[in-house]
């Protein structure tokens, strides 16, 4: 499965394709849509997303979705065309130094200067791609070399000298972390996605299980711990619960799984669970100890730490005191019961966001997949959408693109065809990319998308709100005012169905709908209140503590539970 | 902040050095020196680089340098564990009045005169950039015309050698 579109100097490489049986290929509308759609496939599968493009601008529309693939360690190739060799670094026609433009975000890259060596990048690129911290790696060919012949042998053997991700953990590493979670008062179990690129769900919910040690999964971990299950206190961070901010907070013991101490988790590093010892496990070194320092850790995949932390933990028992976690769950309890999520409905009778997205995600099949674009819909839809299994919810967690939702959906859809799929958007978001609703349409890849439509950039809207004196500089995009563009009509445009919803009453019969067609997309403009407000909220620059559960509500602040 | 000396072992590929030198500034930090040559292998380099920081960034730009697929190895090098030179040209003014003063600065750092002219004489000097400074000091009141510096080599101390252990 290859996502792209052709231009002069790729050609040489798409002429085969249109002989191939193997290799489906996307025609996508935009080379961003390509990315997206790799970064969305290659989550939704596992495999490696692959996208293509030519030189010069079709490559540097790569760059957004290959830095979101960077951010969020996602397995994608990208294969670019580049001028000929003569006339390269002559500023020739749709020449571009993609290879300098994408360094620093990409997991690697490479310029290929002989056919002989075209096996032998490719294979090197997925590896690179697929192992060790996952990333994407772009494999940039001059045109005149993919005009050449040569001979070829497959698999090429791979010459990477400096590349040797560790994968099995560090037994003493293990039995010192072990060590900490039998004696700890307060653990927690801190999941980010690194548990879900190394398909270790089961094996953290024996962990959990086993422990009986409250579990936080953060945005890009959402699924890789059943939200139903007691344990799961939700996700932590600006806008996460109260119970899984306050429960990092007064932790003694954070065990960190695949996950980066991301500033949206931590709020501001110095006042970040100040009592917490951290055991910290990632298969990239990199990460360890880069904002918070580790006092065990353990470097490898989280698979393998999870299995072998699991029979540690099961020795370790054996000869230590056991400590009595009661008291621990209930001032977990207690706040998870005075501050659940919730909503409030807007005073202006005008319809909740946060039902809509509650309501797709009640009445939707339970394999659906959710993705989204970024901003206010992409927090509520991480909050109000229940997520049982991993591979679930796919979104863009670092680099926080706008317009990754309809392209990654595509992607989703193409590889998992059989399964909902469900594209939680923006009417900010979705008129930066709903052009390949138009390649949905054509290659029937049928996937619904809620447009969440609150005539404004909604989450910068909220910060004008909060910050900036409730002055809204260039946030109104005039879809209600003006109706403009008018979504309905726009889907049916671009060969999908066009749905609408406006007020509470619509709201099922109308995801009904949606959830009815399958020949075609469909989207579903959900017109509701522009005041919603994503809460619980860490303001930017504050420290957890200050977590707020509504506006001026601070409960840790407050009383000292 | 204190000086730490890299020895980083690269594949000898195009684009190595602009994947180096980026990681650096992009993460902030400066690089005081940089030198780049050939090792015993014909296709790795090395790359010895000086930089000034704290341990903990230290630890933090050397686990990022690791991440380059084309990076093979890097060792820090101690001061006390390793030779450490540079090499510095230096013109310097000096004519017939003050060129004999000269001359003794230069034999006294063990530095070698490579070219003179009427008003001027070229020292070429080797050492570590303690001494190098020392020799600058000394030689600045008759006039700098123009200094070319070259970047820190280093090399450990003993029989081991850091390539070979990488390559094996």
């Amino acid at each position: 499965m290859v996502f792209g579109i052709p231009g002069g100097t790729i050609l040489p490489a798409y002429d085969p394709l249109l002989d191939s049986t193997k290799v489906r290929h996307i025609l996508v509308r935009h080379e961003q849509g390509a990315g997206h759609a790799a970064t969305g496939y290659a989550q939704a599968t596992g495999k490696v997303g692959v996208c293509m493009a030519t030189s010069g601008p079709g490559a540097t529309n790569l760059v957004t979705p290959l830095a979101d693939a960077n951010m969020d360690s996602v397995p994608v190739v990208a294969i670019t065309g580049q001028q000929s060799r003569p006339l390269i670094g002559t500023d020739a026609f749709q020449e571009a130094d993609i290879c300098g433009i994408t360094m620093p975000i990409t997991k690697h890259n490479v310029l290929v200067t002989d056919a002989a060596e075209i096996p032998r990048a490719i294979a090197e690129a997925f590896h690179i791609a697929a192992t060790g911290r996952p990333g994407p790696v772009l494999v940039d060919i001059p045109k005149d070399v993919l005009q050449e012949t040569t001979s070829f042998s497959w698999p090429p053997e791979l010459r990477l000298p400096g590349y040797r991700p560790t994968t099995r953990p560090h037994g003493k590493q293990v039995r010192e972390a072990a060590k900490l979670i039998v004696g700890a008062r307060k653990p927690v179990l801190y999941v980010g996605g690194g548990v879900i690129k190394a398909d270790a769900s089961a094996e953290l919910l024996r962990l959990a299980e086993d422990t009986g040690i409250p579990v936080v999964t953060t945005l890009m971990a959402r699924g890789a711990f059943p939200d139903s299950h007691q344990q799961h206190l939700g996700m932590p961070g600006m806008h996460g619960t109260v119970a899984a901010v306050a429960a990092m907070q007064k932790s003694d013991l954070l065990i960190a799984l695949g996950a980066r101490f991301d500033d949206r988790v931590t709020g501001q590093l110095n006042s970040f669970a100040p009592d917490a010892q951290i055991i910290h496990a990632d298969i990239d070194p990199a990460e360890i100890s880069k904002n918070r320092r580790a006092d065990v850790p353990i470097v490898g995949d989280c698979k393998e730490i999870i299995t072998e932390l699991i029979d540690a933990v099961r020795t370790e028992r054996e000869t230590a005191k056991k400590v009595d976690l009661t008291p621990w769950w209930d001032t977990l309890n207690s706040l998870r019961e005075t501050f659940p999520l919730g909503y409030d409905w807007p005073d202006d009778g005008t319809l909740s966001p946060q039902y809509v997205i509650e309501r797709i995600g009640a009445l939707s099949p339970a394999d659906t997949i959710y993705t989204a674009g970024v901003g206010q819909h992409q927090m509520w839809a991480a909050q109000f959408v229940k997520y049982e299994q991993p591979r679930t919810w796919i979104n863009s967690g670092g680099l926080g693109t706008m317009g990754f939702a309809v392209p990654a959906a595509m992607g989703i859809k193409a590889g998992e065809p059989d399964r909902t799929v469900w594209a939680i958007d923006g009417d900010g978001c979705f008129q930066m990319t709903n052009q390949e609703l138009a390649t949905c349409a054509i290659e029937n890849l049928p996937v619904k998308i809620a447009v969440i439509n609150n005539g404004n950039l909604g989450m910068v809207r909220q910060w004008q709100t909060l910050f900036y004196g409730e002055r809204y500089s260039n946030t109104d995009l005039g879809t209600h005012k003006h109706r403009i563009p008018d979504f309905k009509l726009l889907a049916e445009a671009l060969g999908c169905v066009g749905l609408r919803a406006e007020s509470r009453e619509e709201v099922d019969e109308v995801i009904a709908k949606a959830l009815e067609i399958n020949d075609r997309p469909v989207v579903v403009d959900f017109v509701v209140g522009k005041d919603a407000q994503v809460w619980p909220m860490v303001a930017a620059g504050t420290g957890n503590s200050e977590i707020m559960a509504a506006r001026g509500i601070r409960p840790l602040f407050d009383e000292d539970l | 902040m204190t000086r730490h000396t890299l020895s980083v072992l690269v594949e000898d590929k195009p684009g190595v050095l602009a994947r180096v030198a980026g990681l650096f500034s992009r993460r902030g930090f400066n690089i005081e020196s940089l030198a780049v040559g050939r090792t015993e292998y014909p296709d790795i380099s090395r790359m010895t680089i000086v930089v000034s920081v704290d341990e903990l960034p230290l630890e933090q730009v050397t686990k990022q340098l690791n991440k380059l697929i084309n990076v093979i190895k890097i060792v820090e090098l101690e001061p006390t564990a390793s030779v450490q030179r540079q090499l510095v040209l230096i013109k310097v003014r000096a004519d017939a009045t003050v060129r004999s003063q000269v001359l003794e600065t230069v034999q006294l750092f063990r530095a070698k005169v490579v070219d003179v002219s009427p008003e001027a004489v070229t020292i070429e000097a080797t050492g570590t950039s303690e001494k190098l400074d020392a020799l600058l000091r000394m030689l600045e009141p008759y006039g700098l015309r123009e200094i070319v510096q070259s970047g820190m080599v280093a090399i450990g101390r003993g029989a081991r050698s850091i390539t070979a252990t990488a390559v094996r």
